[in-house]
């Protein structure tokens, strides 16, 4: 599973992505999310605040009940700001 | 057609290459984004605009199409800037071209909106205080909401 950051979360995860294998019975980004802030208080502190946060599996929008499983390209960003 | 550039455009060309030879279009409607000096009464020195490479073009390349579906254009054009960025410098450019000006103010006017709150693109202004970033606005959520179907 491929993780790739954006904006303020790029700077505070301190990387602008990862390549990880999280435990198999993480089934949505929610689950993906609990599990990534547990592993350090980097990680929780860039992903304090859930609701400033956007998500997109292969590239596509989604809502944070969506499915994730292995080979995934996973982002998170904050609401965007183009134009 | 689409463009993801760190490069600057010029919008007297990329009119020209839209519409040259092409007589059925009577109406080019454009938007072009400026980077301002000034932002929450703060001076702005400069601007960095961050992408998904990859997704931006793909959700361009699906916005652009949803427009030519909904309105009735010869051509269209996307043009987004990446990179750091100065005050006067472009940002973006939108053009859509149709034989009347209704479709061409209306495709145009729907894509800008869109492309504040839905492309992945994010905003660092550069302040005396250091570099901060663009907070989304409400606003513009609701400027996008007005055109979903």
């Amino acid at each position: 599973m491929k993780l790739l950051y954006f904006a303020w979360i790029r700077v505070k995860m301190g990387v602008s992505g990862e390549h990880i294998d999280p435990p198999k019975n993480i089934e949505d980004i929610e689950g993906l999310i609990n599990w990534i802030k547990q592993r350090n208080p980097v990680s929780n502190e860039a992903f304090s605040d859930i609701s400033n946060i956007r998500f997109a599996v292969n590239q596509e929008y989604v809502d944070i009940d969506h499915p994730v499983q292995a080979g995934d390209e996973i982002a998170f960003f904050p609401p965007m700001t183009g134009g | 057609m689409i463009r993801v550039q760190s490069a600057d455009f010029d919008v007297g060309l990329e009119l020209k290459k839209l519409t040259e030879g092409n007589h059925q279009i009577g109406a080019v409607a454009t938007f072009v984004g400026l980077v301002r000096d000034i932002a929450d009464k703060d001076t702005i020195s400069a601007m960095v605009l961050e992408h998904y490479p990859g997704m931006t073009e793909k959700q361009l390349a699906d916005i652009e199409y949803e427009a030519n579906q909904r309105w009735d254009l010869n051509s269209s054009l996307i043009i987004h800037r990446y990179g750091h960025l100065e005050p006067g410098d472009n940002i973006v450019l939108v053009a859509c071209a149709s034989s009347h000006r209704e479709n061409a103010f209306d495709a145009c006017h729907f894509l800008i909106d869109w492309l504040k709150t839905k492309a992945p693109f994010w905003k660092l202004e550069e302040t005396s205080e250091g570099g901060r970033w663009v907070e989304a606005k409400t606003k513009d959520d609701i400027a996008t909401a007005r055109w979903e179907k």
